[in-house]
């Protein structure tokens, strides 16, 4: 019996490491909050808790690398998942040369693209949300995600990752345009749309 | 140094007098003025100008006589360059200038959303590096110092929380501002009636929560019901991206700012978040909290004493002066 080791806390939730069915897993556990009463706390782990477990099912089912669901509690708030054992894209991006570089972000592309084609809105895209494992990038994290057509909102998904790529990855500015090589060549429709919101998006200046 | 701030974004004509010691800010004077448009109305720009107007000149007065001292030992002159309303910034920045040329006295605008921020830093010792909470009429915003500017990390999609309160105040044809009378209703709430919740990441919305709340009064639920589940729902949003905001910056104190901040539930949700994460609590006192002169001139001195100055020509009002448009020298 292995006993739950925390790894992250974050402001909603816990990533504990432990074991279901004899296998390492990770469970991510939302936390309670007593500053809110009952009926909207236990109404908010519930629906979150639901939510992120159908985006990431879905995820994987149109073909992007998400960790496997084992198990859902929406009353305690807890999704059991695959264990990914890898590297973080935020750390290792940095030391690649630029042909590799190029390679993960042009995949990045078309995974976000993938999301994007069946209106998954990621909500939280940044290289820390990736983990590269045996070659595979996987996607975490969809606590924030949503499902949605609007190309307003698919702007704003990538343009998060725009902004961590600015901030963490700054010594090399092609990134981004890598990452949307990739999402042109798999998104349904015409990218240009969803690049001309971007522009606009960064011309409003939205403060983040 | 003595500094006499004049506030003048929105319903509020305020003028402070402080006096900076050692980097501390004592409040020598702080008289409020605010404009009450009639029941069931809200606030109509040009009157609220109009007000400040008429008012202005009293409170100058007024303040300085408070603070005992004559109206020579003034040193600097700050007011409101926004933003706000355009007629109430163009009423308070024309009273500054006037001030200023007639003293012979340096002038300086400045940005209202920061300086709610800053005076919670110059009357409270120990707040240094906060989150700010700002919640009040027109603004919803969560600020922090991050990378040499004042950031805004999260903040509402529409509406204000205190507009939203006073748009449900209005349908329910109570005064302006609604707040107080919304959580004196609250108290009294008995049973959580189900609104929408609204958080995207760090940002919140209220207008889809208004909508559904006077829904409920139109099927003749219990209002003080409504009132409770109202505040319960949007508070916890406020603190909910708060509490985001603060795990990303990595801060560990929480500054409220504000009219609403004033609400008591509001300030013990978030005092009970901070203790939850380990973290500081600090409400300045009310007439601290609201939109008021006084943090105007702290402000005001403080990018004094950074070098930053300003030429009566240089003193023109911006309506949407963005937070991080502050370019910050002091700290």
């Amino acid at each position: 019996m292995i006993k739950d080791r925390i790894i992250y806390v974050g402001a909603e939730a816990e990533i504990h490491v432990s074991t279901y069915l004899g296998m390492e897993v990770i469970k991510k556990k939302r936390r309670s909050k007593s500053y809110r009463i009952r009926e909207i706390d236990s109404s908010l782990i519930t629906m979150r808790t639901r939510e992120e477990a159908k985006l990431m099912i879905e995820a994987r089912s149109c073909g992007v690398s998400v960790p496997i669901i084992y198990d859902v509690d929406v009353v305690d708030g807890v999704i059991t998942m695959e264990y990914i054992k890898g590297d973080r894209i935020k750390d290792i991006l940095n030391t690649l040369d630029e042909k590799e570089r190029r390679d993960i972000c042009y995949r990045i592309g078309l995974s976000v693209a993938k999301l994007h084609n069946h209106d998954i809105i990621h909500g939280d895209i940044t290289t820390s949300n990736m983990i590269l494992s045996n070659g595979r990038i996987y996607f975490i994290d969809f606590g924030l995600g949503c499902k949605s057509s609007d190309i307003e909102i698919k702007g704003v998904d990538l343009h998060v990752l725009m902004e961590a790529f600015s901030s963490t990855h700054s010594k090399y500015p092609s990134c981004f345009n890598y990452v949307f090589e990739g999402y042109s060549k798999e998104y349904k429709d015409d990218a240009d749309r969803i690049n001309e919101k971007i522009e606009e998006i960064i011309r409003r200046g939205r403060y983040k | 140094m003595i500094t006499l701030g004049i506030e003048g974004t929105a319903h509020t004509a305020s003028v402070g007098v402080i006096e900076e010691d050692s980097g501390r800010c004592r409040v020598l004077s702080n008289i409020i003025s605010v404009y009450r448009p009639a029941r069931g109305s809200g606030i109509h720009p040009r009157e609220a100008a109009n007000h400040h107007a008429n008012v202005i000149t009293d409170i100058i007065i007024e303040a300085i006589n408070k603070a005992g001292i004559k109206k020579e030992d003034v040193d600097l002159v700050a007011f409101s360059k926004g933003p706000g309303l355009g007629p109430c910034l163009r009423t308070a920045a024309t009273a500054a200038r006037a001030l200023s040329l007639k003293l012979k006295k340096p002038l300086i605008g400045v940005n209202h959303c920061v300086a709610h921020l800053e005076i919670g830093r110059g009357v409270i010792p120990e707040c240094t590096d906060p989150v700010l909470l700002y919640v009040s009429g027109a603004n919803t915003q969560v600020i922090a110092f991050a990378e040499g500017k004042y950031r805004v990390f999260g903040e509402t999609l529409d509406i204000g929380v205190g507009n939203c309160f006073d748009k449900f105040g209005r349908y329910l044809g109570l005064e302006f501002p609604a707040g107080p009378r919304i959580e004196e209703l609250a108290s009294k709430g008995e049973r959580y009636i189900d609104l929408p919740y609204s958080v995207k990441g760090m940002d919140v919305a209220f207008s889809g929560i208004l909508t559904s709340a006077e829904k409920h009064v139109k099927n003749g639920l219990r209002l003080e019901d409504i009132c409770y589940s109202l505040q319960e729902t949007v508070f916890a949003a406020l603190t909910e991206v708060t509490e985001r905001a603060m795990a990303h910056t990595e801060k560990h104190e929480v500054l409220l700012g504000g009219g609403v901040a004033c609400n008591k539930r509001l300030q013990r949700m978030v005092e009970t978040m901070a203790k939850e994460r380990g973290a500081s609590f600090f409400v300045p006192s009310k007439d601290l909290c609201v939109d008021n002169g006084a943090m105007i001139a702290w402000l005001g001195a403080v990018m004094y004493n950074s070098g930053i100055r300003m030429s009566i020509e240089d003193s023109t009002i911006d309506q949407r002066f963005r937070t991080d448009m502050v370019e910050v020298k002091w700290r």
